[in-house]
């Protein structure tokens, strides 16, 4: 963790009623968990510090805290965003992936391979990271479906702005199981998510 | 926010727990929706009732609540039971909340040892009270052991002793509590509830949610996932029937409690959830004693 | 005679509360007990909630033993359910108990240690007649006399005796010792650490902890303890505030610390040493110190050895020695078990009708 005094000048507001703000992202979220794929709105929450943009601020501010250490990709790191985080959040900031509860990604095209990321233990596979992706959009990209827990029958998902790639890493994270990161994908205001649970196919695949 | 009973005072944090507590509790909320059946450790508070009477359930609940909720407890299938009743008039006063016997109308459910009749939605959460997490402990006591057993699906143990209950029995002889599989993978205790109710845990709507408090543990099924109780090709698992029908709304379809009317061996069976008892007698469907005083039971003074 | 299904409602919460006030209350003809009164006259009830209950302060102790009837397991239950609401603030440095201001130090292991065998105030030596003066009221109790001269300060620890052979293993911290484990914050794990189950054993129940103490003197696990010290006093707590740098003193503890010593187990890598076991309580609870020193020796012990008794089995002793988990589940037996009892009862009912249409049918092929 970074000792250095924090310049409080450029640090924008958390939630108006923290207790209130929390609350209704957190539903939305383990909503978004519960369906995977299915897209809610946290317009409601609060503008977020440059570099993040709103959905994926609400996601840290209502899930991180000092138990948690935070892996940040390089676009943001030691930037307006870290400081934002240790302000609202005092979450621990680490440069090793393995070792994320949570990690943010802003570029997901620069990301290191999901499996530099913490999959967790046999004995206790909770202890994986999970990914933020902010990504473009949510819907109008290319589709894939999704299948398996959480999911009646099929769910078509179009997240927009994810590089060449990913959902093959997906592939091989769900085949991994129970091993395996899960992932909140965050465009502006909206949310999605994806547990290591979810089979995704897409054409040509 | 609108204020309630324990905004003026703040004596404590909205819905009792602190913020951070919360945080832990919600992440490890996400977890268990990600690993389904799995039990994930968290760091249970000590809360201001004992554990055994449904600290685990409280503290879910806790972390879910918002005021826009609609809230619901049981016990037994029944609003009206002691713990229950006391439950909820805690979430009343600490979370300033709507509260309802309607199962429909509830946006949080939280049970012990049922899951109501009327089949639950999306957008409905219900949190099951959970005594012992591990469907495994009855039959090894050591929680470094059914760990392992978990991490490496070996759940052969649990086969055996189903076996040996057929062979004693003629028959699986579990009752309540009765072992599920969640979608292939984790081996899950189901809460014991009735294994009249296991079939609803197939691709529920709803969104399940259990919690241990003294034991530590939070587990979930996502909805629409599934759930499997286990049984043999020669002995399918099968749940409880009843000669009778609920002697007040005639029900021929739900869970019945027996009541005993006096030393001469007299029994009722009425529905032991009570809403889908009262729902039903209001459609105008009886049963053959539909006049008895448990169908008028006291009416509770407004808060 | 007619049975009449109880149906639990608010009002009848109500009114069992208001009965229990009425019968905490007793006699209104006798005067109202005082906090204060249970403070200073029930201290060692206040000491015991204060320690299982993990929360140091007195006039809390006090009220929990005054609002439970003198319940103990449900005052600490109430101690345990306001602690979880406090603020954490940060946490304070490690107490020095060999910096202790002693007022009752002994000794088993030597006749005389330097500062010197201290009775201090203690049941022990005392007949144990009741005396009927405290019913009458009771006297003035005579002061005790003062020492001709001032107690040793710092009063050396048996430790250090046995320091100068190196006779008994030392427990410094290491300098990258990381944060201890704390219950409170995350749920117990195994291999559990000597940190989580000594913070366990401070909280657990005395007389769990003493019935196990007793059956490893018994045999079941024994560790040949004796008494190395135990000390009763108080420490000054520090703290090191962020904005500071420096640590302040913020108070003083009254603790009870044993040292249990037995031989530990000959090794071929290390010359042979005592061993030890660490027991330690907020107040005066020397019961309680004494058998967590005996318990904390006896699972060290199963870190070496196959574990052969109750007192060895690190599950076993931590996960049952905390009252207020295990009253709550012993006790939430009285809640409603209607629709499990129904399960069963449908399910003896079946298997009679089996085993008679069975007895029957082995019968009539019988005759």
């Amino acid at each position: 963790m970074s000792a250095q005094a924090l310049d409080l000048a450029g640090i924008t507001p958390g939630f108006p009623d923290a207790v209130a703000g929390a609350q209704s992202v957190f539903r939305r979220l383990m909503d978004a968990m519960a369906r995977p794929g299915s897209v809610h709105d946290l317009s409601f929450a609060p503008p977020p510090p440059t570099g993040l943009r709103r959905a994926a601020a609400a996601v840290a501010l209502t899930l991180f805290d000092f138990e948690t250490p935070v892996w940040l990709d390089p676009a943001i790191r030691g930037s307006a965003v870290a400081d934002w985080l240790r302000f609202h959040c005092a979450c621990p900031l680490t440069e090793a992936p393995e070792e994320a509860a949570f990690a943010v990604v802003t570029d997901p095209a620069a990301a290191p391979p999901l499996s530099a990321f913490n999959p967790g233990d046999a004995k206790y596979p909770d202890r994986s990271t999970t990914l933020i992706l902010q990504v473009e959009g949510l819907v109008g990209g290319p589709s894939v479906t999704l299948e398996g827990p959480g999911v009646k029958g099929a769910r078509a998902f179009a997240p927009v702005g994810l590089p060449p790639g990913f959902w093959a890493q997906v592939q091989a994270n769900h085949g991994r199981f129970q091993f395996g990161v899960d992932f909140i994908l965050a465009a502006d205001d909206l949310v999605a998510a994806l547990p290591r649970t979810t089979r995704v196919t897409f054409e040509g695949n | 926010m609108n204020a309630g009973s324990n905004a003026p005072e703040r004596y404590y944090n909205y819905a009792y727990l602190d913020e951070q507590t919360k945080r832990m509790i919600r992440r490890a909320i996400l977890k268990a929706l990600a690993i389904p059946g799995y039990q994930v450790p968290f760091g249970s508070r000590e809360m201001p009732v004992p554990y055994g009477w449904g600290t685990g359930g409280i503290q879910l609940t806790a972390a879910l609540i918002g005021p826009d909720d609609v809230y619901k407890c049981i016990d037994q299938g029944a609003d009206d039971t002691t713990n229950a009743v006391s439950i909820r008039r805690f979430f009343a006063q600490v979370a300033d909340v709507a509260v309802t016997e309607d199962t429909g109308e509830a946006t949080i459910i939280q049970t012990r040892h049922r899951i109501p009749e009327k089949p639950l939605k999306a957008g409905q959460v219900l949190v099951f009270q959970v005594p012992q997490p591990e469907p495994l402990r009855g039959l090894e006591p050591r929680e470094t052991e059914t760990r392992a057993m978990h991490a490496y699906e070996e759940y052969g143990l649990q086969y055996v002793s189903l076996y040996e209950s057929v062979a004693t029995y003629g028959r699986i002889a579990s009752t309540v509590g009765y072992p599920t599989m969640i979608d292939e993978r984790y081996l899950m205790n189901p809460s014991p509830i009735p294994k009249f109710d296991n079939p609803k845990l197939d691709d529920n709507d709803a969104i399940l949610l259990f919690g241990a408090g003294r034991e530590k543990r939070i587990y979930a099924v996502p909805p629409n996932t599934r759930v499997r109780s286990l049984d043999f090709e020669d002995h399918p698992f099968e749940t409880q029937t009843w000669d009778d029908a609920c002697a007040l709304c005639g029900a021929g379809d739900s869970y019945l409690d027996e009541v005993v009317l006096d030393d001469a061996g007299q029994r009722m069976f009425v529905c032991s959830d009570s809403h889908y008892c009262a729902e039903r007698r209001a459609a105008g469907h009886a049963g053959p004693m539909a006049g008895h005083q448990l169908a008028t039971p006291e009416t509770e003074p407004a808060q | 005679m007619a049975y009449v299904a109880v149906k639990g409602g608010e009002a009848a919460i109500s009114n069992a509360h208001r009965w229990l006030a009425e019968d905490r209350r007793g006699d209104q003809a006798v005067p109202e007990i005082q906090v204060d009164q249970v403070r200073e006259q029930l201290s060692l009830a206040v000491d015991r909630v204060m320690s299982e209950g993990s929360c140091y302060d007195r006039d809390l102790a006090a009220l929990a033993v005054k609002q439970s009837r003198g319940d103990l397991p449900e005052a600490i239950f109430l101690m345990r359910a306001y602690r979880t609401t406090l603020p954490r603030f940060g946490a304070s440095l490690p107490v020095e108990t060999a910096n202790m201001a002693v007022r009752r130090r002994i000794s088993a292991a030597f006749k005389d240690i330097p500062g010197g065998q201290v009775l201090g105030p203690t049941f022990d030596y005392t007949h144990r007649l009741l005396d009927f003066t405290l019913a009458a009221n009771g006297e003035a109790p005579a002061a005790a006399l003062e020492a001709e001269e001032p107690q040793a300060y710092p009063m050396a620890t048996v430790a250090s005796v046995f320091d100068q052979e190196n006779l008994l293993e030392t427990d410094a911290p290491s300098a990258e010792a990381s944060e201890p484990f704390d219950l409170t914050r995350e749920p117990m794990s195994f291999p559990a650490g000597r940190d989580q189950r000594l913070q366990a054993l401070a909280r657990g129940d005395e007389g769990f902890l003493l019935s196990l103490a007793y059956s490893s003197q018994r045999g079941w696990g024994n560790t040949h303890p004796l008494c190395a010290e135990i000390r009763l006093g108080e420490v000054a707590v520090e703290f090191t505030p962020d904005e500071l740098g420096f640590p302040i003193e913020i108070g003083d503890l009254t603790l009870t610390e044993c040292h249990m010593i037995s031989t530990g187990a000959a090794g071929l890598e290390r010359p042979p040493q005592f061993a030890r076991g660490y027991g330690v309580t907020f107040g005066h609870c020397e019961r309680k110190a004494m058998s967590m020193a005996i318990v904390d020796r006896a699972l060290r012990d199963a870190e070496e050895i196959e574990t052969a008794a109750p007192v060895q089995d690190q599950e076993f002793v931590l996960y049952h020695s905390d009252n207020v988990e295990a009253s709550g589940f012993v006790q939430h037996l009285k809640l409603p078990h209607y629709v499990d009892f129904q399960a069963d009862l449908q399910l003896i009912r079946r298997l009679r009708r089996e085993w008679f249409a069975r007895e029957a049918a082995l019968k009539e092929a019988a005759e």
